[in-house]
């Protein structure tokens, strides 16, 4: 690496084999990531081969492998989704009361509070889901189809016990905030106090302070933390097994009894039975929320990318 | 550096510090039985070591109890079984990753010819019998009857509301009302769905005509993870219809089911009855005990609706001590003893005499070599 | 501006709802200095008048539960407040306020679920959380009795393993990627790989770390080192982002101060960067720790299950908390009581765990920061 070799910028000429080894270990580490990388991608490629090949008949579901996955990828999708479109603005909003509102002595305690909620295991959140989550939701659904009836996503039926893609997005919302919240809030306690003051002592409000000083200052940080909120949504796989009611296909209806899986999920679900060419259809599957992950954060990549000017360090 | 470094490996330090406090070894294990396979075995007929098996999730609770009750008459010997499901059990017992099996259908043929050489003879017989109970919740309504193709209809999404003509006909008498059939299957892969639907394609085919399968065939009605999943549906819902394992329903209606001419619930005893009354598959080894099970049996006193789970295992064992162990552990899971002790534990359906005498010869039949 | 923010608070809203009139005192205007302020006693005024009226709403029109109680009275009480505000104090304080309102009611929907969740796993859990269950391991129990304790040693072990091996990696990765890598092309692919890897299904790293074992140790292979290699496939790139993250924070006024002083790359690395960004970097790796500490996936293909204490990570199956919960949740006898029992204390124990993990991280943390000025 040209990088390992590049001098410090002291002014000492003498070999310092403290930095070499430094940089040696931070450079071999990261080559270990992708060595092992490679190896979860090849494993998955050479278990997703034989499914790729079969013959569209002999696939789970006898229409192909294409038939199978896309709606699996559009169940993980639109739950993601939904998840990410709570979780953002009450992260950010929860970050902010812990470092700008709640009196300092107890902000600390409320920030333990919040990361408590990523201590508790994922089925928990599954049963959480079915047996709080999902009966609440009911008059929710009866309401939002009564009167949203005309959106494609608040069908005519919503079902009777709650089951729902909309309970598994508003469950996986949850879910993330803790990751996405520490993140935030980990950056907006950085935010350079002297842009504050500068902001506060110019008699701007505690609201405009904020939106001229922290907001600005935490912005790729709060993609960054989303990123990660959503890699665990997409992931996310025995909470989404537990409550969810699934049916094959597309479902655009976010409150019915019938909602797509996800694939995460449905790999938890089937694998377990499964055999021979089976489990070759799941892998395959898993080979496209891989996919799907790496989109979404070059998707991420590129929006942080054109607002990168002003953040951390340059 | 290196301070620095200590800050950084703290807490895995203090997870190291709250592990040496605790790793002392449970109350309730002796030392001289803890997992390792001790060599030193105890006089008499004792085995020891440690043997593993892998397979279906549905003999969790019975491999538990006959873990429990083995290992406490053998404590030089540790039985494991890791409930990874059926196709997971089958492959690593393939590959010779663990000494006997648990699956919940029988080796297909392109399975059976993968059995390695070193197996010998492949032994598969059922050991674990369960009445599947057609469970529901409809309040004021305690003994629902019901036939093959009514109930066809039912897990079709055919049939509407509870007061319908077809399940009025079967149960006279009976004020059903006007609620909405919501019928629940597994969405997960599964025994019990195979089960039930080879049942359904057996006695109702004009109504059912998909072919049985481990994942539901039809779109429509709700879903759920597992048995609980499918029970907690019900449980939840007026009006909702499932399929399920009978040792978790008990709480739940059950569905009488026509048998010939008579009604009949789901009991052990009913159960236990369809192994004698179905046929061993032909064309296989002298040990493989593969059963089709008769679904559409006449006899009274018969239930059809069971999941019969196998046990896999070979003739021939790499040493002499494995060999003992495999065996006594299997012949105690035959045993009337063993069987008991599920039945009490997992509700499981004692299997009966023809069926152990079966399992007895094959096991019989293992040796090292 | 305001009237966007406005919209934004209605979103959550039922349906709207008949404004309450509080009496907003017009306080006198004898401080011509200073803003004129809403009283204190008027905004506690009105936010009380707002509860009654949300939970009067609840009463009459709908169901009594908290998420709309919540709601309801956030938006009565931030109305009245923005109306009352701009008239008093002008546009740009009322904004604050509503802000104010918007920030905190995020803050309590958030303690809503915790809240729940704790009260179910607490409520269930306490039945079976006596010692029994924390010296017992499942040697020998049929139905009733038996514990976690075997569990307990093995998430233990595992997780400290997967702890030490994914923090070192996770950690370098990331000082390579902000301090080294320098917008170089492996730090480019570096970042980017790292992001796909948080998309690894935890049952796939679990599959792949078998594929792994079973070329060295041949098939059947269980050991607890199988399992923390699964866990670390997923933990690592937690680690790599969160510690990336807070490193970019560090003012590269410090760095260059420090090489001004002549300290070594490396020196300015471990003493200025990282101590700098220790919080942040320890919550991290505690939020990937509690990431990591509840799969039963992975481990179930891994490690397996078994009911004796093993505590050799390196041979043999381990038992580990949440497969344990899981199969007894999944899979009880009859009765099934004892089983549920079971399940949900080996769920409170596990996060009673990370409660205690999180706790210690928060000292060390506050032992290794440097003063700042919060």
């Amino acid at each position: 690496m040209s990088t390992t070799s590049a001098k410090p910028r002291g002014v000492h000429d003498a070999p310092r084999y403290g930095d070499r080894i430094f940089a040696g270990a931070a450079t071999g580490a990261g080559v270990i990531i992708l060595l092992v990388l490679a190896g979860v991608a090849g494993f998955l490629l050479w278990q997703a081969l034989p499914a790729l090949t079969a013959s569209p008949e002999d696939v789970r579901g006898g229409k192909g492998l294409f038939e199978y996955i896309y709606p699996l990828a559009f169940g993980t999708i639109l739950t993601s989704v939904i998840a990410l479109v709570i979780a953002t603005p009450l992260s950010v909003g929860i970050a902010l009361f812990i470092t700008h509102y709640a009196p300092r002595r107890i902000a600390l305690a409320l920030g333990y509070v919040v990361d408590l909620l990523a201590a508790v295991p994922s089925i928990i959140y599954g049963l959480w889901g079915v047996y709080v989550v999902a009966p609440a939701s009911v008059p929710v659904a009866t309401w939002l189809s009564n009167w949203l009836g005309f959106l494609p996503f608040f069908g005519p039926s919503p079902s009777a016990s709650g089951r729902t893609t909309l309970v598994v997005g508003v469950v996986l919302a949850i879910m993330i905030l803790p990751v996405m919240t520490a993140v935030n809030r980990e950056v907006f306690l950085q935010t350079p106090r002297l842009h504050e003051e500068a902001s506060l002592a110019l008699g701007a409000t505690r609201w405009e302070m904020i939106r001229q000083a922290v907001l600005p200052f935490g912005r790729s940080a709060v993609i960054s933390g989303a990123m990660l909120g959503l890699g665990r949504a997409l992931g996310e796989t025995m909470a989404v097994a537990i409550i969810l009611s699934t049916a094959v296909g597309v479902h655009w209806d976010i409150i019915g009894t019938a909602n797509s899986s996800t694939i995460a999920a449905d790999i938890a679900l089937q694998f377990p039975e499964s055999s021979g060419l089976d489990v070759n259809t799941l892998i395959a599957a898993g080979l496209v929320l891989f996919f799907i992950t790496l989109l979404v954060n070059m998707a991420a990549r590129w929006v942080v990318s054109r607002r990168s000017e002003f953040s951390g360090a340059n | 550096m290196k301070r620095t470094t200590s800050a950084w490996s703290a807490v895995p330090a203090a997870l190291a510090i709250s592990l040496t406090l605790t790793a002392c070894g449970a109350a309730n294990e002796d030392s001289g039985s803890g997992s390792s396979a001790s060599g030193s075995a105890s006089s008499g007929t004792s085995v020891s070591g440690t043997i593993a098996g892998a397979g279906a999730s549905t003999q969790t609770v019975a491999q538990q109890t006959w873990k429990a009750g083995f290992e406490g008459a053998n404590p030089d010997a540790t039985v494991n079984y890791d409930p990874i499901g059926s196709g997971g059990g089958r492959e690593q017992f393939l590959a010779g990753a663990t000494q006997f099996g648990g699956s919940d259908a029988y080796l297909k043929d392109e399975e059976l010819a993968k059995v390695p050489a070193s197996c010998g003879e492949v032994i598969e017989y059922p050991v674990y019998v369960s009445p599947i109970a057609i469970a529901y919740n409809l309040k004021g309504v305690d003994n629902l009857k019901l036939d093959a193709t009514t109930l066809a209809k039912i897990m079709k999404g055919e049939i509407k509301t509870w007061d319908d003509p077809a399940i009025k006909a079967l149960n006279e008498g009976v004020d059903l009302p006007n609620t909405a059939v919501v019928p629940v299957h597994r969405n997960d892969e599964s025994g019990t769905t195979e089960n039930f639907t080879d049942y359904l394609h057996a006695v109702a085919p004009d109504v059912w005509t998909d072919k049985p399968s481990g994942t539901w065939p039809v779109s429509g009605g709700e879903s759920a993870k597992g048995t609980q999943g499918v029970v907690q549906a019900i449980t939840a819902g007026e009006g909702y219809i499932g399929y399920a394992d009978a040792s978790q329903t008990a709480k739940l209606g059950n569905a009488q089911i026509k048998v010939g001419e008579s009604f009949q619930g789901p009991s052990a005893e009913a159960a236990a009855k369809i192994i004698d009354e179905s046929e061993r598959v032909p064309g296989r080894g002298q040990y493989d005990f593969a059963i089709d099970i008769k679904r559409d049996v006449a006899s009274e006193g018969v239930y059809p609706i069971v999941l019969a789970s196998y046990t896999l295992a070979c003739t021939k064992y790499a040493d002499q001590k494995t060999a003992d162990l495999v065996k006594a552990y299997l012949s105690y899971t035959v045993s009337p003893e063993g069987q008991k002790a599920a039945a009490d534990a997992a509700g499981s359906a004692p299997i009966s005499d023809g069926a152990t005498k079966n399992a007895t010869t094959a096991i019989n039949a293992i040796s090292a070599g | 501006m305001p009237d966007a923010d406005l919209h934004a608070l209605d979103q959550p809203a039922v349906r709207p709802v008949p404004q309450p009139t509080p009496a907003a005192p017009r306080p006198p205007t004898d401080t011509p200095l200073l803003h004129r302020r809403l009283p204190r006693f008027a905004t506690l005024g009105m936010l009380a008048a707002s509860l009654a009226v949300a939970i009067l709403l609840g009463l009459t029109v709908w169901s009594l539960n908290p998420v709309a109680l919540l709601l309801e009275t956030a938006v009565l009480y931030g109305v009245a407040v923005f109306v009352t505000s701009s008239v008093v104090e002008g546009r740009r304080n009322a904004v604050d306020r509503l802000v104010t309102v918007v920030v905190t009611t995020f803050f309590l929907l958030a303690l809503l679920p915790l809240v729940s969740v704790l009260i179910e796993v607490v409520g269930q859990g306490y039945q079976r959380f006596d010692l029994t269950f924390f010296t017992y391991s499942m040697r020998g129990v049929v139905g009733a009795g038996g514990g976690a304790y075997a569990a307990i040693v093995g998430t233990l072990i595992i997780t400290a393993l997967t702890t030490a091996v994914s923090v070192p990696i996770g950690i370098l990765t990331a000082v390579y990627l902000v301090e080294y890598s320098k917008g170089g092309r492996l730090g480019k692919v570096l970042t980017f790989f790292v992001d796909v890897m948080t998309g690894i299904p935890s049952i796939v790293a679990g599959l792949f770390a078998v594929a792994l074992f079973v070329l060295f140790l041949g098939p059947g292979a269980r050991a607890g080192i199988i399992g923390s290699v699964a866990l670390s496939v997923l933990m690592i790139p937690v680690v790599v982002r969160s510690t990336e993250e807070m490193l970019r924070l560090v003012p590269n006024e410090l760095r260059e101060a420090s090489y001004a002083l002549g300290v070594s790359r490396w020196r300015t690395i471990t003493k200025v960067v990282l101590r700098t960004a220790v919080a942040g970097i320890v919550t991290g790796v505690t939020l990937a720790v509690a990431r990591i500490i509840g799969e039963t996936a992975p481990l179930l293909v891994t490690v397996g299950t078994t009911t004796s204490t093993n505590t050799n990570p390196f041979s043999g199956r381990m038992a580990t908390l949440p497969v344990f919960s899981y199969y007894e949740y999944a899979q009880p006898g009859i009765p099934r009581e004892p089983y549920l029992d079971r399940a949900w204390a080996a769920a409170l124990t596990l996060i009673i765990i990370v409660m205690a993990l999180n706790l210690i991280a928060r000292l060390v943390s506050r032992i290794f920061a440097p003063k700042t000025g919060r």
